[in-house]
């Protein structure tokens, strides 16, 4: 293996959202953008039922030295990308520590709890104040209203994966970003997602 | 086009453990494959049937699990390397050929692969296949990581040539659906010449008739034993069963699948490599006893960590006592006899704590006053989230007629439910429209059962639902035998133009293969018609005129109805990002909690594309999240919503 050592190896990473956000695509992509520079990664996801309006997780463990569970163990995530703001809690409580660092994009997303009243979401202003409070570091990003002005809310997931490659030291540069996104996006596809992704890298450079 | 399909030889990827399964198929020579969607298991016949051109395959969806089955034996009987996939209760609807196909044997290569749900995270079950390894006497094999998905799959083809029999490929959805680095082979062309011989008597396993027959029980039974036995052999030297430790450890765990991998990681977090034996099965039956018995010896403490039942802990500790006075005392943990649960999935932190346990040692603990806090905040921060149906989707608007519908007739009728998204009528999302949820076709099953309950004075109106996959699959039988018995019911088929909930893979109602060819194909409407049944047909987003078809067929007495509610799933290629409405709401005219509507759209219709806004009292679209099927403007009593159609 030719792959820089890692500062914590294995390095945890957890993508959160609700289904139809992209989590799946983000980790993958992720993934193969670490797996082509000779890292070990090994990802667990949950999809399928949860899927249908419900939480999803992606689990990411990036190491030098083998494959990891691919599910997580308590307390041990280094990194939380949120790509809905409360699922960020939802991950602290289980995988969080006082160490922890969470990218988190300001939208949210209202489960059913919420639209017929049972519920109420935080504000803003108590999202962040929470996650002040829970992680070493946060970053709010506001990647669906760009992601919409873009033409697309879906992306997004890959504008919090830019976001990504400016806080972390994970290799996950413009240049490896764009070989890989060749690979898995049909031509047409490609300048857009540069484009979300450059707007990540710059909203935290 | 993907690289299970592309990659070379030697090159690294990270690969999805079902797509490891797919490129091990490959690598192998597979020429059919066959199977039902059901996850974890989806992907690897949709990600064959995508490169299925360019290796010469030949890939279906089949009706059910048990024809997947029969499709890919055949394939096997005529010399072609043969795959049939499906998820574990799929391998209950193929267990009767199942039976039959291990008694007999095979020809080329056959692997059954099932991916199974501890935990049920998209299952109503833990259901545990692996016991019909044992109860029907063929080898069973379970990967521990992403290149052993990949080479046992290859590997799977060989052994059962070797053996001639099925072998099982069990995986797990921490395996299915979870990725890592694998090393790929050279992909094998295979045969391409199908050819079945039968000329010979009806013991010649390669050039016989392939028949089980009554006076030939005995003779193919212990034929099949003999071939267990060779298994056996095998399996004794297997690289697929790996030991890692000390020669005399303190503590011998035995593991296999995706839990060998927490295994791996409990073993790294209490820093006991020093102390722990870590024996990885990759051959789960038969086991293997002289593997097992070198092992065994070495520890007084042998801990199972497997997921699912317990399968290896009964089956290891009858082999011990088989041992006799040799194998010493020993002590056995697992999840029968403890630490771990004996239900649910397990993961790093059951496994890690029930090895400090064992070990006399603190478990690995967290920073108790940050989860204390982090657990607080998450009850306040992060609202309950449910499982509920799309924006757009049908199943709401159909679950919402079948719900007034039944409320107007107040004869207490009910409806039995059955799989696919439309489960999801058990709960809210669907009204809790559902009383009875089972197999599939259970509904259909029920409802004929509840039908003919007449006699004994049972007066409410029966119904039941089910979509347009699992009506070819296991609901035909169930509608015919209410049709024939004359069972007072009504099916909803709820057709939504696809196997909706695992992806959308086509069935025989569907008018292209699985990829992407055409085919015919086969109506429902007219099926139930010869069948007898009185047939209507509703689209549910045309809400007045479906609910008065609904009424109608409640009135009916006597006989079999069948309704079938025609919309596409929200999530079809064909409705995928396009809107066919834009919504809006007419503050002004939105009464809310004022009007007597009492929030009908947020409270009760719950559509995730409405927002409610408590301060302005308010109902919004979210323009996110809204994909415009128009429906919530048909239930607005005060018409607040409208809609707009969108200029295509």
């Amino acid at each position: 293996m030719t792959a820089p050592q890692l500062p914590i190896d294995p390095y945890n990473v957890i993508i959160t959202g609700v289904g139809g956000q992209g989590n799946v695509l983000a980790s993958r992509l992720m993934g193969r953008m670490l797996v082509a520079q000779d890292y070990y990664v090994t990802i667990g996801e949950t999809f399928g039922a949860s899927q249908r309006g419900g939480s999803v997780m992606s689990h990411l463990r990036i190491s030098t030295r083998s494959a990891w569970s691919p599910q997580i163990p308590h307390g041990r995530a280094h990194m939380v990308i949120a790509i809905e703001p409360s699922e960020a809690f939802r991950v602290l409580a289980v995988y969080g520590n006082a160490e922890i660092q969470v990218i988190w994009n300001t939208r949210p997303i209202h489960p059913v709890s919420v639209i017929t009243g049972q519920a109420v979401y935080p504000s803003l202003e108590e999202i962040a104040q929470g996650l002040n409070e829970l992680s070493a570091q946060n970053w709010p990003l506001e990647a669906t209203s760009q992601a919409q002005t873009m033409g697309n809310p879906i992306l997004g997931n890959i504008m919090m994966v830019g976001a990504l490659s400016a806080v972390s030291d994970l290799p996950l540069g413009s240049d490896i970003f764009e070989e890989t996104i060749n690979e898995m996006m049909p031509p047409a596809k490609v300048p857009i997602n540069l484009q979300a992704f450059s707007w990540g890298r710059a909203a935290l450079t | 086009m993907s690289i299970v399909s592309t990659g070379a030889k030697g090159q690294t990827a990270l690969l999805m453990g079902n797509d490891a399964i797919a490129r091990g198929a490959l690598e192998a020579g597979v020429r059919v494959v066959a199977g039902y969607p059901g996850t974890p298991s989806s992907e690897i016949i949709q990600t064959l049937a995508d490169v299925a051109s360019n290796h010469g395959l030949y890939v279906e969806w089949s009706a059910n699990e048990k024809v997947g089955l029969e499709v890919a034996a055949a394939g096997s009987f005529a010399q072609l390397r043969s795959l049939a996939v499906m998820k574990q209760v799929g391998v209950n609807v193929a267990s009767d050929f199942l039976l039959h196909l291990s008694e007999y044997g095979t020809r080329a290569g056959l692997v059954l692969v099932t991916c199974e749900d501890p935990g049920g995270l998209s299952s109503t079950n833990e259901g545990d296949s692996r016991h019909y390894a044992k109860m029907m006497e063929f080898p069973l094999i379970e990967p521990g990581n992403f290149q052993e998905a990949k080479d046992m799959a290859a590997w799977g083809f060989e052994l059962s040539e070797k053996v001639h029999n099925v072998v099982m490929f069990r995986s797990v959805t921490r395996m299915s659906h979870a990725s890592g680095n694998v090393v790929l082979g050279e992909i094998s062309p295979g045969p391409s010449k199908a050819r079945f011989q039968f000329d010979g008597d009806m013991m010649d396993q390669m050039g016989g008739p392939v028949v089980t027959f009554p006076g030939m029980v005995d003779p193919m039974h212990r034929r099949q034993l003999e071939k267990l036995e060779m298994a056996r052999k095998i399996f004794e030297t297997s690289p697929f069963n790996t030991y890692t430790g000390p020669n005399q450890p303190d503590l011998l765990v035995i593991t296999s699948s995706a839990a060998s991998l927490y295994a791996r990681e409990a073993i790294d977090l209490l820093h006991v490599a020093e102390r722990v034996g870590l024996l990885k099965l990759g051959t789960t039956w038969p086991l293997p006893p002289k593997l097992l018995a070198k092992h065994l010896k070495t520890s007084e403490k042998t801990l199972i960590i497997e997921e699912g039942m317990p399968f290896l802990e009964d089956n290891i500790k009858a082999l011990w006592t088989e041992l006799g006075p040799e194998a010493g005392t020993k002590q056995f943990f697992g999840r029968k006899d403890g630490p771990l649960p004996p239900t649910d999935e397990l993961n790093p932190d059951l496994v890690a704590r029930a090895l400090a346990e064992i070990l006399g040692l603190p478990a690995p603990t967290a920073d108790q006053a940050y989860m204390g806090r982090a657990a607080e905040l998450a009850k306040t921060h992060a609202p309950f989230r449910a499982m509920t149906f799309c924006p757009g989707c049908p199943h709401r608007a159909s679950y919402w007629l079948l719900n007034s519908a039944l409320k107007q007739d107040n004869r207490r009728g009910f409806v039995c439910g059955d799989i696919g998204c439309y489960t999801l009528g058990v709960i809210g999302c669907g009204f809790n429209t559902l009383k009875t949820s089972h197999a599939m076709g259970s509904g259909t099953g029920l409802a004929s059962g509840f039908g003919k309950l007449n006699r004994f004075g049972f007066d409410q109106p029966v119904m039941a639902v089910c979509g347009d996959s699992t009506f070819f699959h296991a609901a035909m039988p169930a509608l015919v035998n209410a049709i024939h018995n004359r069972a007072d019911m009504t099916l909803v088929l709820v057709d939504n133009s696809g196997t909706a909930m695992t992806g959308f893979q086509p069935h025989p109602g569907s008018s292209s293969d699985a990829s992407g060819g055409e085919l015919p194909s086969v109506d429902i409407a007219r099926i139930c018609e010869a069948m007898g049944a009185e047939v209507a047909i509703a689209d549910p987003f045309e809400m007045e005129r479906a609910e008065k078809t609904i009424l109608d067929l409640l009135d009916k007495e006597d006989g079999v109805r069948v309704l079938i509610l025609r919309q596409a799933c929200a999530l079809s290629p064909g409705k995928k990002g396009k809107r066919l409405f834009e919504m809006a709401v007419d503050e002004n005219a939105c009464l809310a909690e004022e009007c007597g509507c009492n929030r009908l759209c947020t409270r009760i219709f719950g559509c995730p594309g409405l927002i409610w806004d408590p301060e302005a009292k308010k109902t919004r679209i979210d323009e996110v999240i809204c994909v415009g099927c128009g429906v919530c403007a048909s239930i607005c009593p005060t018409g607040a919503i409208s809609k707009k159609e969108v200029a295509s």
